[in-house]
């Protein structure tokens, strides 16, 4: 595999999506201007400027009309695709860690950071779209405001389960908690990790997701029994992960603390992507580049390409060879082979 | 003076108290009348006294058959004899041999005799003698395991028989791996090999008193063959019938015996023919007189309807359904028969409708005479009708080659030339599913020492020896030929001559001479064949070739003719001098050599390569004796079936390769049954993620296929132009 490099950051990276078609990829770094990239060639599409701080966080809606950041100066802004311009800009009492839309694009989660005596929360955002999906107005107030739980560290992350019914979150402490998507309710709190969660990404029908943790592990979970149904054990405290779509991989990337990094040699530094098997959570393979930690994976809905995003303010953007479409265990060599005999006799 | 006793009268003297014990002892008669002498006929003609000579003349002739008769005697009254009559034997072996000839025997028309003994006579008058139908012991069915219990193996592996000194083992093969035992090995199984029936089915052992059969799961021994001495045996080609041959004559004791399996008209016989399944013996046979043996001495048709013998001037052919009696009551007499063969499967004569029951033909071949030449003769069975009959001129030998389907048959004519001192061989192939039954020839300078069929197919391999060159035995002078019929294609496959393929010519694909190979062995599944050089222990060279007739680069064949339909590869060449034996496993995949004990004692042991050639397994045993696989029976997939797995082969060798990572290594095998366990639950996992969605209105999703449809595609074209170089050349300008 032969990188595309993304360079157009001038600071590191801190979220990288992808489109649903996959064929746009969304970027945001701390350096104040968000990109938009096409995922073919690696040419930049445009820049979302208007940002006053670091942007922590991009999401896109799932027709790739509407564009959200998170950012440190205070706001959640929705941007037109097709143009760039700002559609909407919502003031928060603190910096905004994470924002994505709900499934269907007519909510926008937020979570806001506990400084200025503010313990932190997750804000939901409502707006009403029309028939072309075209967003006719932003309502000003919250929908819903998630406070930080008693016992529990901030929330790091959240994400949408399937459907919008929950939010899934990813706290300080390791903890994940789940609550309702309309009310804010809270359903449940689990002990997963023993240090802080950096990252929550669902599938892509949004049933179970995967969380990464400093502690080097990564869980799948169920959102809706809330059971853990894999573990994958690294080596290296981890930033992001994503489910692979076509084939049945996770992808896991992180690295040392930036600021260890300047200490040791790019070696140590374990900031490849690691490849595991999705359900034998064993280590397929690694991809090596990055000169820092990875900050964020994403894979496309397709499943053939992804891209990464790393302290190092590179986006290198992987498009699979053909010997990772092939790669197949003997087991599931086995099992395909016999699914395809028992059609055949059908 | 004689004293006179006037008042004593003989009637007052007083007997009873006169002890004469001594004078009874002494005098007394010999009351044990050898009963069993005597027989009891009953039936005969009721006569007129005047007749009872010539009555007494007749019966007396008859009974004369089974022993010398001493007295007869024929009671009369009112001047007619009564029907009944006793004979006097000389002894009781012919009383009991009359009893078995004439009781039931018809004298004419009106009359039939009931023969029994004076002893049973008196048996049968006796109070207490039952005359009751008394239910005979029928002995309790025992349930034998299943005997193809072997073909049931998940992995579908094949057995093989390992023989090192007294010790026998069967082994599962497991490739390259250690190979499993099937069952403990036994010492002593055996007095000298053991043998497999033609299709697994039956192990069978030799011993002193005869032959047994060993079967089932842990082979154990299902039924006992006893016939003293058994030098050699033969099965018939269902596995139904097991032929025996001892070179000592039955002895059969004139007494009825149950534990004897025969009959006293087996006295002197060497050949038995056994029900494999109940033991029984169901014929015997003398050896035909003057005769070189010829093993098998008993032929079988494809279906075990018919055997046959040779014969002086005959051949005896026997009805396996009808208590082996000949076919239509005698032998068919063929002047100077040498040599009979029966196809190895029914065939579908072009003459024959579509729904008739396939055929059973047989040929055989007749020598030159004064006045008439050599001829190979093709008959159907059990009608006798002639198919085919060829004319040859000059022959030393004809031997018979049928292809295993039996849609060809071979005959080999072995000729001389007019001076007889150089031999040739000719080929005569005859195609058994064409009409008429043509013949087509292929000649050879040489005289042809081997030949073998490619199974199933139409193909074959010869080994020749020129014999008139150097006799010098260092020289390799065996020619290794393969033939192949003839195809005429053009440049894109098609076939042009369509003619080759109902009437084929064959010609040679390749002659590779200068070789020591004395052995053709092709793989059960064609196109691969190996040419061997077996017994030749001082060669240093290659001696073991291993060649691919379907080789799939065809830049790489070593064809010398190209219009043929074969692509020849030589794929191995193998040192193994020692060799003694070689057998292909039923499947085809794997070739064993072995050197036994037996035949020299250098370097026993056994290897097995793959079609390849590559050695898959060895190992060096002292005293090793013998290695062979156990035959399968014939596939019961039918043509489309195979051709289904021929396709999906690529999907099944998947699952094969996970069974053979299983197989070698424990660890990995429990690594892999987890992660089909982790397979097997998450595609549940999926199934239920799918309802719960579906409550929600939503579907399953594991990636996001783009839309292929033109009208959500958009076309960008990009034009790029590439400068590739630029220079700049000053002209001058000509004024001229």
């Amino acid at each position: 595999m032969r990188p595309i490099m993304l360079m157009g950051h001038e600071r590191s990276l801190t979220q990288v999506k992808y489109n649903r078609e996959g064929d746009l990829i969304f970027t945001s770094g701390k350096d104040n201007v968000a990109s938009v990239w096409y995922a073919m060639n690696g040419e930049r599409l445009g820049t979302l400027e208007g940002h006053n701080g670091s942007i922590w966080s991009i999401d896109v809606d799932q027709h790739t009309e509407y564009a959200v950041t998170g950012s440190a100066d205070f706001s959640v802004k929705v941007w037109r695709v097709r143009d760039g311009s700002i559609a909407h800009s919502w003031d928060t009492r603190t910096p905004v860690r994470r924002v994505e839309f709900s499934p269907t694009g007519d909510r926008v989660l937020a979570v806001l950071d506990n400084v200025m005596n503010y313990a932190g929360a997750i804000v939901v955002f409502s707006v009403t779209r029309d028939a072309n999906n075209q967003i006719t107005g932003f309502n000003s107030g919250l929908s819903c405001e998630i406070l930080t739980q008693e016992g529990c560290a901030p929330v790091l992350v959240a994400s949408w389960s399937y459907d919008g019914k929950y939010i899934v979150a990813g706290h300080q402490d390791g903890k994940i908690s789940k609550y309702n998507g309309v009310t804010g309710e809270c359903l449940e709190i689990k002990d997963l990790h023993k240090q802080r969660v950096s990252d929550i990404q669902f599938s892509l029908d949004r049933t179970y997701f995967l969380t990464t943790s400093r502690d080097s592990y990564a869980n799948l979970v169920d959102v809706e029994t809330f059971e853990v149904l894999k573990t994958y054990e690294t080596d290296c405290p981890l930033n992001s992960g994503c489910i692979t779509p076509l084939k049945e991989f996770v992808i896991l990337g992180g690295g040392q603390d930036a600021r260890d990094v300047t200490t040791t040699s790019a070696r140590e530094g374990k900031f490849e992507a690691k490849f595991y098997h999705k359900l034998f959570q064993v280590e397929i393979g690694r991809v090596d580049d990055h000169f820092g930690p990875v900050n964020y994976i994403a894979v496309s809905p397709q499943g053939t390409s992804y891209a990464s995003g790393g302290e190092d303010g590179f986006v290198r953007l992987h498009h699979f060879d053909k010997s990772y479409f092939d790669f197949k265990f003997d087991v599931e060599k086995s099992a395909d082979a016999q699914k395809k005999v028992d059609t055949a006799d059908r | 003076m004689a004293a006179v006793f006037d008042d004593i009268r003989l009637e007052d003297i007083p007997v009873d108290d006169v002890d004469m014990q001594d004078l009874e002892e002494t005098y007394a008669v010999e009351r044990s009348i050898e009963f069993d002498r005597y027989v009891v006929v009953d039936g005969a003609p009721v006569a007129p006294e005047a007749k009872v000579g010539a009555l007494q003349k007749v019966l007396t002739k008859l009974f004369s058959q089974a022993g010398s008769v001493v007295d007869m005697d024929v009671p009369v009254e009112e001047g007619r004899t009564k029907g009944h009559l006793f004979i006097e034997f000389e002894d009781a072996g012919a009383a009991r041999r009359a009893i078995k000839m004439f009781n039931g025997k018809k004298l004419d028309v009106k009359h039939r005799l009931w023969v029994n003994g004076l002893d049973d006579m008196e048996r049968y008058g006796r109070p207490d003698f039952s005359t009751e139908y008394r239910e005979p012991v029928v002995p309790e069915f025992e349930a034998t395991e299943y005997p193809r219990s072997w073909l049931q193996d998940e992995t579908g592996r094949d057995q093989f028989v390992l023989q090192k000194g007294e010790m026998t083992a069967v082994f599962w093969n497991r490739n390259n791996l250690q190979p499993e035992n099937v069952v403990e090995p036994r010492r002593n199984w055996s007095n000298s090999i053991l043998n497999f029936s033609p299709h697994g089915t039956y192990l069978f052992s030799f011993h002193d008193q005869g032959i047994a059969s060993w079967g089932g799961p842990q082979f154990k021994r299902l039924r006992r063959f006893a016939h003293p001495d058994v030098k050699a045996i033969s099965m018939s080609s269902t596995e139904k019938y097991l032929v025996t041959f001892s070179s000592e004559p039955l002895e059969v004791s004139d007494e009825p015996n149950e534990a004897c399996p025969f009959g006293p008209e087996s006295r002197g016989h060497q050949l038995c023919i056994w029900d494999v399944a109940t033991g029984v013996c169901v014929k015997t046979f003398a050896l035909p007189p003057q005769q070189q043996l010829q093993w098998p001495m008993v032929k079988w048709s494809f279906d075990d309807k018919f055997c046959a013998r040779l014969g002086p001037g005959a051949i005896a052919v026997y009805e396996t359904e009808k208590n082996f009696q000949l076919l239509g009551g005698k032998v068919m007499k063929i002047e100077d028969v040498q040599d009979f063969s029966f196809a190895p499967k029914g065939i579908k004569l072009a003459s024959n409708r579509p729904n008739d029951p396939p055929s059973t033909v047989m040929v055989y071949w007749t020598p030159e005479s004064n006045n008439q030449s050599c001829k190979a003769v093709l008959i159907e069975l059990p009608n006798r009708r002639v198919l085919r009959t060829i004319n040859l001129v000059q022959v030393t030998d004809v031997s018979f080659h049928w292809q295993n389907q039996a849609e060809f048959l071979c005959v080999q004519v072995d000729r001389h030339t007019k001076s007889r001192k150089t031999i040739f061989t000719n080929m005569e192939i005859c195609s058994l599913t064409a009409r008429e039954f043509p013949f087509e020839k292929v000649e050879i300078k040489d005289r042809c020492m081997r030949f073998a069929w490619e199974p199933n197919s139409d193909r074959f391999v010869i080994i020749s020896r020129s014999e008139n060159v150097n006799d010098n035995p260092a020289i390799a002078k065996n020619v290794v030929s393969f033939y192949a019929p003839e195809k005429k294609v053009d440049k894109k496959g098609v076939i042009i001559d369509k003619e080759l393929s109902i009437f084929k010519k064959w010609k040679l694909v390749r002659a590779i001479d200068g070789k020591f190979s004395n052995e053709i062995t092709w793989s059960p599944a064609g196109r691969f064949v190996c040419v061997a050089a077996i017994g030749k222990i001082g060669s240093r060279n290659e001696n073991i070739d291993f060649y691919d007739m379907d080789y799939p680069n065809t830049e790489k064949i070593i064809n010398t003719a190209t219009d043929v339909n074969a692509t020849l590869r030589d794929v191995a060449h193998i040192n193994y001098a020692s060799a003694t034996d070689y057998e292909w496993d039923p499947s085809g995949r794997y070739l064993a050599f072995w050197s036994s004990a037996w035949k020299h004692k250098a370097e026993n042991g056994y290897k097995v390569f793959n079609l390849a050639g590559a050695i898959v397994r060895e190992e060096l045993i002292t005293d090793f004796n013998n290695f062979f696989w156990r035959p399968r029976p014939d596939s019961l997939l039918s043509n489309s079936e195979k051709k289904k797995v021929r396709k999906n082969l690529k999907e099944w060798s998947a699952h094969f390769e996970e069974q053979d990572a299983m197989e070698a290594d424990s660890a990995t095998r429990e690594l892999i049954l987890k992660r089909r366990n982790w397979l097997d639950e998450w595609s549940k996992y999926r199934e239920a993620c799918k309802q719960t969605l579906s409550e929600s209105g939503l579907s399953i999703c594991d990636c996001v296929e783009l839309s292929t449809k033109d009208e959500d595609c958009e076309l960008v074209e990009e034009i790029r132009e590439t400068v590739v170089e630029e220079s700049t050349e000053e002209v001058p300008f000509f004024e001229e």
